[in-house]
């Protein structure tokens, strides 16, 4: 893409060339007025710059540069630059606009609106201009004691983790940093389980976790631990007597996720925790989608063990922290071994940037909370009305107990994955982003009990801070055209119109 | 009182001034709405130590915007599909837009 400064620097080059053309004829007027000479001259009559090498090189020494054109050109809007004949050189720079000349103007954008929510977030810019300094000027490790470099990268780190910690309601030394949610799931549920192997081989968890839980849970089984997976209900909810009854007196871990990653179901995390406590056995929840989201408390809800992504919260990808709590103590078998940092449960130096964006993120999550979730329920609630006022659309999971950020709904008759292929001006997904490469229908959705076909046709639809009502208009009339569209090509739907039950019919395998 | 006051919608108009200034559309919406809201929920605070604290909290959000306003211009993306909508002829110099209606739909 061409910057605008030399858009308009090409357009004034040749206005130049043109008016320095009009240099030759004087060799002309002169001949017009002595005939005599006229048919010597004639041979050497021309229209066009003769080549000459001095005209084929460039003089270096005594070549001018306008400093001040480029002074003045630098800073300059690209709607605001002319650049003669051409609408202007804000629709030289959109690819669809230049094509389109000044013909028609389409002043519309062409990057897809963003509804993904749940697989990450955008960085917000007040998270970004706290990193900033620490990848500029503050670039000490905050591990060095001998000067003030470090000294300063300390004190931020401290602060991010009284920031986080207070957003959980936890003790700032309660909190250990990681990469990411999916470290700390791996160290709390491998950390926990080796560490009491000895006496306890047995873990618990549901069906509906997200894959690195799950993926770490049959790592264990492997080094031959029993691992529990329970079955959820239609809604989405464990039952909190079959988690009871699941738990045996070698039980050393219990698993389940807050805030579930698909279908944003909350689990209830009290009841969860009471019973834990009850039978002694450590608590550990993955609250990568409840944290600034939902309100969250370690302490009213009995954990011992939590998840926080930094990216799912409008800061900075490649960060997370873990929950460990202190007093009653958790002891972990570390994955990382090294120089002892974070307690020694995860060696390896900070990264202050990352850190501090994460702290600021948690900061602002805090302050915005309530903002934040009057507004996001208002959008989903349009959301949600719009799209289930089609018919033949079904909500996934249960419409009380959720968090209103993720709305999943399958629309039966439908592949989802041609849906999502029509709707390329919308950035979905039909589940973790994990998982999105396959197109396997979604084990969350087939642990819910719902059909094939079903889990096939469902969308997610994620809502953040950042949407608009108007992102959220468009994807409703969107939505509602493609899927119009593509059951009109569908023979099952022609069936389902003329009242025939899809139930009912045999097919006949090739 | 009338300084403060005065004050408080210089700060107001500010804010909505750098707020416009963002490339993103979502960042965009967000900074106008977010300093609309914030304004409208505290236009009747009376304590002028609670206002003195509003009003050093709106200076450094000020501070945060006009930064990451000029930053943002420098990473342009395109823009989203639901930006603009204006379509239409172009008439005249400037980029007048003549909309042209799209006839036999109705």
């Amino acid at each position: 893409m061409p910057s605008p400064a030399i858009v308009a620097r090409c357009a004034a080059q040749r206005l130049t060339a043109a008016s320095s053309r009009s240099v030759l004829p004087s060799a002309l007027r002169f001949s017009s007025r002595t005939p005599l000479r006229a048919a010597a001259i004639c041979q050497s009559r021309h229209y066009v710059t003769p080549s000459a090498a001095q005209n084929a090189t460039v003089d270096v020494e005594n070549r001018k540069i306008e400093t001040a054109e480029v002074l003045h050109q630098t800073g300059k809007n690209p709607a605001d630059i002319d650049v003669g004949g051409m609408p202007h050189a804000d629709a030289m720079m959109s690819p669809q606009a230049g094509i389109l000349k000044q013909a028609t103007i389409m002043d519309q954008g062409a990057r897809p609106i963003y509804m993904d929510m749940q697989a990450t977030t955008p960085t917000d810019p007040r998270v970004l201009d706290a990193m900033l300094p620490f990848y500029t000027g503050l670039y000490g490790n905050p591990h060095s004691r001998t000067h003030a470099y470090g000294w300063e990268a300390e004190k931020a780190v401290d602060k991010a983790r009284e920031h986080i910690a207070d957003l959980v309601g936890a003790d700032p030394k309660e909190i250990i940093f990681t990469s990411g949610a999916t470290e700390s799931n791996n160290m709390s549920i491998k950390g926990v389980a080796r560490f009491y192997k000895a006496k306890k081989k047995h873990i618990i968890t549901s069906q509906t976790e997200h894959k690195c839980v799950l993926d770490s849970c049959r790592h264990l089984q492997e080094e031959g631990f029993e691992v529990t997976y329970l079955p959820v209900q239609n809604n989405g909810l464990i039952d909190l007597k079959q988690l009871e009854a699941a738990i045996r007196p070698d039980t050393s871990l219990v698993s389940i996720m807050t805030v579930n990653n698909e279908i944003g179901v909350i689990q209830p995390m009290e009841e969860i925790g009471r019973i834990c406590k009850k039978h002694k056995v450590f608590f550990h929840t993955d609250a990568a989608q409840a944290v600034g989201k939902i309100p969250v408390d370690v302490n009213k809800w009995g954990v011992d063990l939590m998840s926080i992504s930094g990216h799912k919260i409008y800061g900075p990808k490649g960060i997370g922290a873990c929950f460990v709590r202190r007093r009653p103590r958790v002891r972990l078998e570390p994955i990382i071994s090294g120089g002892g940092q974070e307690r020694g449960l995860r060696s390896g130096t900070l990264a202050p940037p990352l850190v501090v964006g994460m702290g600021e993120a948690c900061r602002i999550a805090k302050e915005e909370l309530a903002y934040d979730h009057a507004r996001v329920s208002a959008l989903s609630k349009r959301l949600q009305d719009g799209l289930l006022a089609m018919e033949h659309t079904t909500l996934n999971g249960s419409p009380d107990h959720r968090y209103p950020g993720c709305v999943n709904i399958s629309f039966a008759y439908v592949e989802g994955e041609s849906l999502l292929m029509a709707l390329k001006d919308i950035a979905l997904s039909s589940g973790s982003a994990c998982t999105s490469a396959s197109l396997e229908p979604s084990y969350v959705l087939r642990a819910l009990g719902s059909s094939d076909e079903s889990a096939h046709s469902s969308i997610r639809f994620g809502i953040g801070r950042f949407t608009t009502e108007a992102e959220i208009d468009y994807v409703l009339k969107a939505v509602k055209e493609r899927v119009n569209f593509l059951r009109e090509l569908s023979p099952l739907w022609e069936l389902v119109q003329e009242g025939v039950d899809l139930s009912t019919i045999e097919w006949t395998g090739h | 009182m009338a300084e403060t006051a005065q004050t408080a919608r210089s700060l107001y108009r500010n804010l909505l001034r750098y707020s416009n200034r963002f490339a993103a559309y979502n960042f965009r919406e967000y900074a106008k709405r977010r300093s609309r809201d914030a304004f409208r929920e505290h236009q009747h605070e009376q304590d002028p130590k609670r206002i003195k604290a509003l009003l050093a909290l709106g200076d450094k959000d000020l501070k945060v915007l006009q930064r990451q306003t000029m930053l943002s211009r420098y990473f342009q993306m395109d823009r989203l599909v639901v930006e603009g909508q204006e379509t239409g002829q172009q008439k005249g110099h400037k980029g007048n837009i003549a909309r042209l209606k799209d006839t036999g739909w109705d």
